[in-house]
């Protein structure tokens, strides 16, 4: 099972990675949202699989079970997983007010606090229009 | 220019009075040259830092001692001169504080037995040079001289540095005295040839060695007490000062000779040749200090008998050394009252000052037959020695006829600076002059007759101060006896062909010097552009680098991250040998395999789709499917966490996102932007996965989850173990990350209120200077 999950995160990374270098807001947006979900499933999975059962004690004992879970990364996921939706939510509101601003998606016309010659694009000129 | 020294201004008593220190300081070192002639040495130590076994040492021989009385001595005439020179002009406290500094600093270098102590002072010369180049601020010209000065003696002094580190290693000591007194030679040393080059770095970027020397000259828009002092007298004299301090340790070999005396015959000549064709007094001044740094580093270059210095030669540079102390400081000082007095120094404005200048008329007069080496002046008995010792070394020929030639040209210019303005008829720049206070005289008289009682009293300046200089550098013969009457002999032939032929150019001047001076004024290349040029170079390079690094392209940021994630992480895994790849097709249930199969076509559905909402859909799908993961592997609370998220995010994506513009009107990137970022996000994939499956290879290391374990019923009272961590073992964590909910929450709504906009509006507009429409105009750029 981890070697899957491993190639999985590693689909998932790539997958968000290439989402974040889109010369779109929205398509960042996304990746940001993906890469959070890898981060987790990441520190899931390094923790090891082995265990099925969730990490309680019964009443009046007091050690799991065999076969439980590794309790540790639960405890660092569910602090992440809180972290990265306030993150992802300011972003999202970030993005948005962005957009009524300077009414574009596109990062590199973000232009306000670092004007540059128009040389210095990324992927030489922009074409627009529809595809 | 004439109105600077306002006579009704007040007097800068700080700076009057602050001529206490360096005579006090004079009358020390005077008190002490019996004890140091007599061939002691003198030494001091202060515990610095003693835990380290630190100390600043200092110690004091015939040849600091020389120094330490050229730097206060003329140091008392400087300040008392700059004291009526600059009044009126504006920030004396900080000038005088700087001047004092300088001098302080340059007691150091000379006084120092620690390398490292001689490097700081060094340092601090250069730091005060700069500042007092830099007086006049608000001229550009000011600024670029003393940022050059400090640029191009900075760079020696860090080459300095690495050989004197590289020096106090292979000796096995910083101290001078314990080099000086243990006889090292270094010579046979294998890094000998790094330790000369980077000294030698340091040396002739400070004294002014051809092709570096241009700094000097530039450095004289500096008030010309500084020009005086610093870049004549003492700071220049730095450099020549090292080589002479090192002799004993470094000299004596091949290396050594041919490069100090190839430097410095070349920096003396042309310095010659180029002091004749200035037309600003100040000028032709600095071209004659870089010659007689050229000469000095001639001639403590000259090989002797056996890995010494030219015994003889030794003499002749310590002796030149006074000379040209005391004659150059006197014509700065005289330049800078006919400067004061009739506002300019330009040669060809001047004529019959004397009748309006008359003492310091008296006073360069001297001062320049003293420069130009007639008897019975100090400098006749200079420049012989320089004969003599040049004809007799092993350099004899070349030697000489440099010598020669530069000491021709020397003529020349002293007659320059002591004929030209003074005598002839009164040209308008006399008639408009005003006759000086007694300040601004009483220096250079002093000093040129001092020259002349020096040349008169030859034996007990040489007995007290030049011999036990000298001795420093080399053995000097018991018996050694200057005088003004060696008899009629070649080199007497040779100083009267010097004079009358230094005569003739200064009358023929305008036939003769046309020429060189319109070569050097055509020169392709000099010290100077390349200087220009590499301080454009490095600009250039800066502002290409900042542009390239610092794009301001929030995407080729995101890049260089995932790129430098890939490379290092990959590289590590590559390097530590590991890659783990799995053995044998994993067991998995059907379930899962579903289960990881939606996951993957839900992921390449965002990526892929043309549809925001599918998108977003998609995304919903992905969270969910992974939660389920999370649910399978015994982990319920995660799971409903994720769950509620996943339901949250997917809410409020859906409300915010498809109010932004939608896909069908998006920027398409080239296909090779878009293989350059599905390559970087491959390798970020497989990095991961390799990552993974290195860390899932071996068994999971459990200590503190089974702590956590066995702590939670005794500790933490509760039977959720992951409950139990977030709350009790990590609840400064939980506290964290609740701050961090609520900061998101406050930016989050500061965000949605709308009451910056206008402001913020106006702000762009002003940034585009254009007027902005204040709306929310929907239309997109890219759909327009």
């Amino acid at each position: 099972m981890e070697a899957v999950i491993a190639v999985l995160v590693g689909v998932l990374m790539a997958s968000s990675v290439y989402l974040m270098l889109r010369r779109n807001l929205v398509r960042f947006v996304l990746g940001l949202a993906l890469i959070s979900h890898t981060a987790n499933l990441l520190i899931f999975s390094s923790g090891g699989l082995q265990g099925t059962f969730p990490p309680l004690i019964s009443p009046g004992e007091l050690e799991p079970g065999p076969g439980a879970a590794n309790a540790l990364p639960q405890a660092l996921m569910l602090t992440a997983i809180v972290i990265s939706f306030s993150v992802f939510a300011f972003l999202l509101v970030l993005a948005f007010r962005t957009y009524q601003r300077l009414e574009t998606v596109d990062p590199d016309s973000m232009r306000s606090a670092e004007p540059v010659p128009a040389e210095a694009g990324m992927d030489g000129p922009a074409s627009g229009g529809p595809q | 220019m004439a109105a600077l020294g306002i006579p009704t201004a007040r007097v800068p008593v700080l700076l009057r009075a602050s001529v206490a220190l360096p005579a006090a300081l004079f009358a020390w070192f005077c008190s002490l040259v019996p004890r140091v002639s007599s061939g002691q040495t003198l030494h001091w130590e202060i515990g610095w830092i003693p835990e380290q076994g630190i100390a600043l040492s200092f110690f004091i021989d015939g040849l600091s001692l020389l120094f330490a009385l050229v730097i206060t001595g003329i140091g008392t005439l400087i300040v008392h001169y700059a004291s009526e020179y600059m009044r009126g002009r504006p920030q004396l406290p900080s000038f005088t504080a700087f001047l004092l500094a300088f001098m302080l600093s340059m007691l150091g270098v000379v006084l120092a037995d620690n390398l490292i102590a001689l490097f700081i002072f060094w340092e601090l010369t250069g730091l005060t040079s700069f500042l007092l180049i830099g007086y006049k601020h608000e001229e550009a010209a000011a600024r670029r001289a003393a940022l050059q000065a400090l640029l191009v003696t900075g760079v020696g002094a860090l080459a300095m540095l690495a050989g004197f580190v590289l020096l106090g290693e292979t000796a096995g000591t910083y101290s001078l005295r314990e080099l000086l007194a243990g006889d090292v030679s270094l010579a046979d040393a294998s890094n000998y040839t790094w330790i000369l080059g980077l000294v030698l770095a340091g040396a002739f970027t400070k004294s002014a060695q051809f092709p570096v020397h241009f700094w000097l000259p530039n450095a004289m828009v500096a008030p010309t007490p500084v020009s005086a002092y610093l870049h004549s007298a003492t700071m220049v004299k730095a450099g020549v000062f090292l080589l002479a301090r090192m002799s004993p340790v470094l000299g004596g070999t091949e290396a050594w000779s041919v490069t100090l005396v190839g430097f410095g015959a070349v920096t003396a000549v042309y310095s010659a040749l180029a002091s004749v064709t200035r037309t600003d007094l100040k000028q032709v001044l600095a071209y004659t200090t870089v010659m007689a740094l050229g000469t000095s580093v001639m001639f403590l270059g000259l090989p002797g008998e056996a890995g010494t210095a030219h015994s003889t030669a030794a003499i002749a540079a310590v002796a030149f050394i006074l000379v040209h102390a005391l004659y150059k400081a006197a014509l700065f000082m005289a330049v800078g009252t006919i400067e004061h007095s009739t506002g300019t120094r330009d040669i060809a404005r001047h004529g019959g000052l004397r009748h309006v200048l008359g003492p310091t008329f008296v006073g360069t007069a001297l001062a320049a037959v003293s420069m130009a080496g007639l008897p019975p002046f100090i400098g006749f008995v200079g420049k012989e020695l320089l004969y003599s010792s040049a004809y007799e070394s092993a350099f004899g020929g070349f030697a000489l006829f440099a010598i020669a030639a530069a000491s021709v040209l020397i003529v020349t210019a002293a007659m320059l600076v002591a004929v030209v303005p003074f005598f002839g008829t009164m040209k308008q720049s006399a008639r408009d002059a005003h006759p000086v206070t007694w300040q601004l005289w009483i220096g250079p008289l002093l000093l040129g007759l001092l020259g002349l009682v020096a040349g008169v009293a030859t034996a007990p300046v040489f007995h007290g101060l030049v011999l036990p200089a000298a001795a420093a550098i080399a053995p000097v013969p018991e018996h050694f006896e200057p005088g003004l009457w060696h008899g009629f002999n070649a080199l007497l032939l040779l100083s009267l062909a010097t004079w009358a032929v230094g005569a003739f150019v200064f009358w023929q001047r305008p036939v003769i010097l046309s020429v060189p001076g319109s070569i050097l004024d055509r020169l392709p290349v000099t010290g100077d552009r390349v200087y220009d040029a590499a301080m454009d170079g490095i600009a250039r390079f800066s502002t290409a680098l900042t542009r390239r690094m610092q794009s301001g392209i929030q995407r080729r940021y995101i890049l260089a991250v995932f790129a430098t994630l890939a490379l290092s992480v990959g590289a590590t895994l590559v390097a530590k040998d590991a890659i783990h790849l799995p053995s044998q097709i994993p067991s998995v249930t059907f379930g899962e395999w579903a289960l990881v199969a939606v996951i993957a076509a839900s992921v390449l559905t965002v990526i892929l789709t043309r549809s925001r909402l599918l998108a977003i859909c998609a995304l919903g799908v992905v969270g969910t499917a992974i939660s389920l993961v999370f649910l399978l592997r015994g982990a319920p609370d995660v799971a409903m966490t994720q769950l509620i998220v996943e339901t949250l995010v997917v809410v409020i994506v859906a409300i915010v996102l498809l109010k932004l513009p939608d896909f069908r009107n998006e920027i398409r990137q080239p296909l090779s932007a878009r293989w350059r970022d599905g390559a970087i996000a491959v390798a970020v994939g497989t990095v991961t996965t390799l990552v993974l499956l290195a860390v899932t290879a071996r068994p999971p290391q459990l200590e503190l989850t089974e702590y956590f374990e066995s702590m939670a019923v005794p500790g933490g009272h509760g039977h959720n173990i992951v409950n139990v961590i977030l709350v009790d073992f990590r609840a400064l964590d939980t506290l964290g990350e609740i701050s961090v909910l609520v900061l998101a929450a406050a930016a989050v709504c500061a965000l949605i209120r709308r009451r910056s906009r206008y402001r913020f509006d106006r702000f762009l507009r002003l940034q585009a200077g254009q007027s902005a429409r204040p709306g929310r105009a929907r239309a997109s750029r890219e759909g327009a």
